[in-house]
């Protein structure tokens, strides 16, 4: 655990009557660090930010922040805020109340906790607000009264529950860009949980994709995208296509499987000690798939698949295709030159080895 | 250490709890059926025995006007629901904005003055002397004073006045839940006003009308003043009895029996009523 | 039935017809009452023989004693007051102490408790009074009997009565309080503590403001409750009589508009206090 890091846990375990929802977590967030939580609902994020705020406390494993070890301090004393799922924001309070909340806990006199309070509210662009209740306030605007609120406090770690949550599709997208500017601005180290990988992947600096209660991998999210280390990455971590068959052919670290209909791809081993005969997975993402024949001489992988219907979706138009039985999504060219596939034709893809993923196939 | 605290408060809350349902609730009403069971034989010795229940089932006096008083309250509850359940209605789903809580609070007003005032409100209207008869012979509809008090039909004006309020808070709350489209979508599979009311509206009010019919039927059942001043020299209640038995004859083993009667009679009738609506105290009352 | 759905005109006429009648019907006795209570009149009925405040402030020197110097009402309500004080404190208290208990902690037999907590709803007053008049009474007398030692604390009287009503008004003023603590945010509590505050503190600057809402509505209700109960003071009222038992006994005697005056400012009071509290409660909610 390096000297700088605001945030170290060492094989954090947490237990319930009939799972771990925290399985022998380690992590380590440098100072100044957008640090994200990404899995799906029920993989145990939640619990761990609850460890880390004091709700619950760990079944055995240490929690540093800043090298001073948390497992026996309160909730109320420890160096940690979070903003909430739901905001949290106390009803029966002004928004400068609110604010002031934590400030009256610390004891700062009245006089500096104005200035503090005009001071953060200026910051989250909310100036002058301080008077209204939080019930009068849109979304967004009780998004950053929640932001506020902690930072005023100058904590070492933000923690934040997927707070976009509850916002609309428009201002959540606004709200991303937004909250990563502030943390750049504060400086604070945000550990952040979500389910939604776009979140993750805008804001953070290193994102964790967790799955039933453990990491399956930490790392910025360029390296995420392009180099996931498990299937389940490789699934949840943006669109991706997954075709299952047996494999028939490893050269180096290029591998061939052979589909249920005969067909022949190859991709990157990523699994070691792939042999032929066994079962395995191929991801491939829809924009690395080609839908023109390249007559080039590089050695592509080439699979013939049906048109079952395109998918206008502006930027974003897709195919679906079906192969042997598997459905694929292929990315459209923007050119507009490919809008009217016929159902039922057949087409031909490729792409370049490199860029597919071949994972030993455990799960069928 | 954190366990140790958890219990601590677990009996600190418990503690006065407890002790305000033994001491005022179960132990006295444990204590009323014991003494129910006493005979007194002299000035200060006591037998176990049945004699008070005995003296209960063979004074016809007794047990007629137990059945009566059940009976009567049971019509009350009918008749308040049906008076109660248009007004409901009305207020929950026809009236708007302004109007709504303004005739929700109409409904409220009469409640806030105590059961005695409401009583003598009608006792004015209904005497030999009061308004209604002083009217009639206004209007040369009749020659004399009229008696309309002192009798049954007076008693159940007065009980169904008392019961009003507590019929129609659940239903108006119950029916303000209804969402508008599930009648909507009664009327537009084909059903009629009154399919729709009994295979839509009724089912989902069910929880607000056996809360209402249990309060109201339990007001009725445990009323007083309302019988023993509207009513007649032989519409007796059976409160009244109890009443008798513990102040006037200060017969306490006798009015103990009689009360653990009338607790048996009402939790019957509410377990009943909760059993034949498949409705549980908990969902209605709490 | 709905505003959607249409409906004849006959049916609409009838149903207003009956919703003027039940209005009519729910005003009728008030309205009397109050207007009687200024009759110049020995006794409250037609004909109406002017406008008087005799039965407010009569001092008895002209056969008339009006409210204000009646000693006896006067005493009748300020035993009233007294007893509706004693029973709002303490079932507003226990209320919040039991909503806290079944909304908050888990424990073995909840539900039981539970059931066990909303039987005095259950129970016809009457009851409720005799019960307590055997126990405490009975447990008076029998000491009295072996030890000669008096519990006057147990006779019929004003303690018995803030007991009696206490039995039953807790159980209302619980459901009340719980209700809202029902709808209060956990989280809440969480951010407060993650703010720095202790738990203790986070109780009385998060929590409590939350239920003061509740807290006054039941109050309210409780002191109402209390003030027009009869069922059940009835039953252990001893020489001091709280008003509703006291005017019982001057109707039995026969009416007259004093009685209408009080029942008006009765019903003016209790209107005030309804308001009051609904007010209070419906703006910080």
């Amino acid at each position: 655990m390096g000297k700088d890091s605001d945030l170290c846990c060492d094989q954090l375990i947490r237990r319930f009557d009939h799972m771990t929802a925290v399985d022998q977590v380690s992590l380590d967030v440098p100072a100044g660090t957008f640090f994200s939580i990404l899995g799906p609902s029920g993989c145990g994020k939640t619990t761990l930010l609850r460890l880390l705020a004091g709700f619950d406390r760990p079944d055995s494993g240490d929690i540093f922040i800043r090298g001073q070890r948390m497992n026996d301090v309160a909730p109320n004393r420890r160096p940690v805020n979070m903003v909430f799922q739901h905001l949290a924001l106390f009803p029966t309070m002004t928004v400068g109340e609110n604010i002031a909340y934590g400030l009256r806990r610390q004891k700062v006199p009245a006089a500096e906790r104005r200035k503090r309070i005009a001071e953060v509210l200026e910051q989250v662009g909310l100036p002058g607000m301080s008077d209204r209740n939080p019930q009068q306030l849109s979304g967004g605007q009780r998004q950053r009264v929640a932001l506020a609120r902690c930072l005023v406090l100058r904590p070492t770690l933000l923690l934040l529950d997927e707070p976009l949550g509850a916002l609309d599709l428009k201002l959540r997208e606004q709200m991303k860009v937004e909250l990563k500017h502030l943390q750049k601005s504060f400086g604070t180290t945000f550990v952040y949980i979500t389910h939604d990988q776009s979140e993750a992947m805008v804001m953070s600096d290193q994102v964790a994709v967790m799955r039933n209660g453990r990491f399956d991998q930490v790392a910025p999210p360029e390296e995420l995208y392009r180099h996931p280390a498990t299937p389940f990455v490789a699934g949840f971590v943006g669109d991706n296509n997954r075709l299952s068959g047996e494999v028939t052919r490893v050269s180096g670290d290029t591998v061939e499987l052979t589909l249920a209909g005969g067909a022949q791809v190859s991709g990157l081993a990523v699994s070691p000690g792939l042999t032929p005969g066994q079962q395995a997975d191929l991801f491939i993402r829809p924009e690395a798939l080609q839908l023109q024949p390249t007559v080039t001489g590089e050695r592509l992988s080439r699979l013939t698949a049906g048109v079952v219907t395109t998918l206008f979706d502006g930027a974003n138009s897709r195919v679906e295709l079906e192969v042997a039985g598997q459905t694929l999504f292929a990315r459209l060219p923007q050119d507009g030159s490919w809008t009217s596939l016929a159902g039922g034709h057949p087409i031909q893809l490729s792409w370049a080895p490199a860029l597919a993923r071949v994972f030993a196939g455990a799960t069928p | 250490m954190r366990a140790s605290a958890n219990r601590l408060a677990l009996w600190l809350l418990m503690a006065p709890f407890l002790l305000w349902i033994l001491l005022l609730v179960l132990l006295p009403h444990l204590d009323m059926l014991r003494v129910s069971f006493q005979v007194r034989e002299s000035w200060d010795s006591l037998a176990w025995g049945l004699t008070q229940y005995q003296n209960f089932f063979e004074e016809s006096y007794y047990w007629r006007t137990f059945v009566r008083t059940g009976v009567m309250s049971l019509f009350t509850t009918a008749l308040t629901l049906l008076i109660a359940f248009p007004i409901a209605w009305y207020i929950a789903r026809l009236a708007s904005g302004r109007a709504k809580g303004l005739l929700f609070l109409a409904c409220l007003v009469p409640f806030w003055a105590s059961e005695l005032v409401r009583t003598y409100g009608w006792m004015i209207l209904l005497r030999e002397s009061g308004l209604f008869s002083t009217t009639l012979q206004a209007l040369g509809l009749v020659d004399g004073p009229v008696e309309m008090l002192y009798n049954d039909v007076a008693v159940i004006i007065g009980l169904v006045y008392n019961g009003l309020l507590f019929m129609l808070v659940p239903l108006v709350t119950t029916l303000d839940g209804l969402d508008e489209n599930l009648v909507e979508a009664g009327y537009d599979l084909g059903g009629g006003h009154w399919t729709v009311l009994r295979e839509v509206v009724i089912p989902w009010a069910m929880p607000g009308i056996v809360s209402g019919c249990i309060v109201v039927f339990m007001l009725t059942l445990g009323s007083y003043l309302t019988p023993i001043l509207m009513g007649g020299k032989d519409s007796a209640w059976f409160t009244e009895q109890i009443f008798t038995q513990f102040i006037t004859r200060f017969n306490w083993e006798q009015g103990a029996a009689l009360g653990v009667l009338l607790l048996l009679l009402s939790s019957l009738i509410v377990w009943a009523g909760l059993r034949v609506t498949g409705q549980s105290l908990r969902k209605v009352m709490g | 039935m709905i505003r959607s759905v249409p409906r004849s005109r006959w049916f609409d006429r009838l149903y207003l017809l009956y919703l003027v009648a039940f209005f009519l019907y729910l005003a009728l006795p008030l309205l009397v009452t109050a207007v009687f209570a200024f009759n110049d009149a020995p006794f409250p009925s037609l004909p109406w023989k002017g406008f008087t405040l005799d039965w407010y402030l009569a001092d008895g020197s002209a056969g008339r004693t009006g409210l204000f110097h009646d000693d006896g009402l006067l005493s009748a309500l300020w035993v009233s007051v007294q007893v509706a004080f004693w029973v709002t404190l303490v079932s507003v208290s226990l209320g919040c102490l039991n909503a806290v208990l079944f909304e908050r902690l888990e424990f073995r037999g909840k539900e039981l408790l539970y059931l066990v907590m909303l039987l005095p709803l259950v129970i016809p007053g009457v009851i409720l009074g005799v019960s307590i008049l055997v126990f405490y009474s009975g447990m008076a007398n029998t000491v009295s009997m072996r030890w000669q030692l008096e519990l006057d604390l147990f006779r019929p009287g004003l303690p018995l009565v803030v007991m009696g009503q206490v039995a039953f008004i807790t159980t209302l003023s619980t459901l009340v309080i719980a209700a809202r603590l029902r709808k209060f945010d956990r989280q809440l509590e969480e951010a407060a503590l993650n703010l720095g505050a202790t738990p203790v503190v986070a109780w009385f600057t998060v929590t409590l403001p939350w239920l003061r809402p509740a807290i006054a509505g039941a109050a309210a209700m409780a002191f109402l409750m209390s003030f027009e109960n009869f069922n059940t003071t009835v039953m252990l009222t001893g020489s001091d009589t709280p008003l509703t038992v006291a005017l019982f006994n001057r109707l039995r005697e026969g009416s007259t508009p004093v009685l209408n005056a009080v029942a008006l400012l009765l019903m003016v009071g209790s209107a005030a206090l309804a308001v009051l509290a609904t007010g209070r409660s419906s703006k910080t909610a």
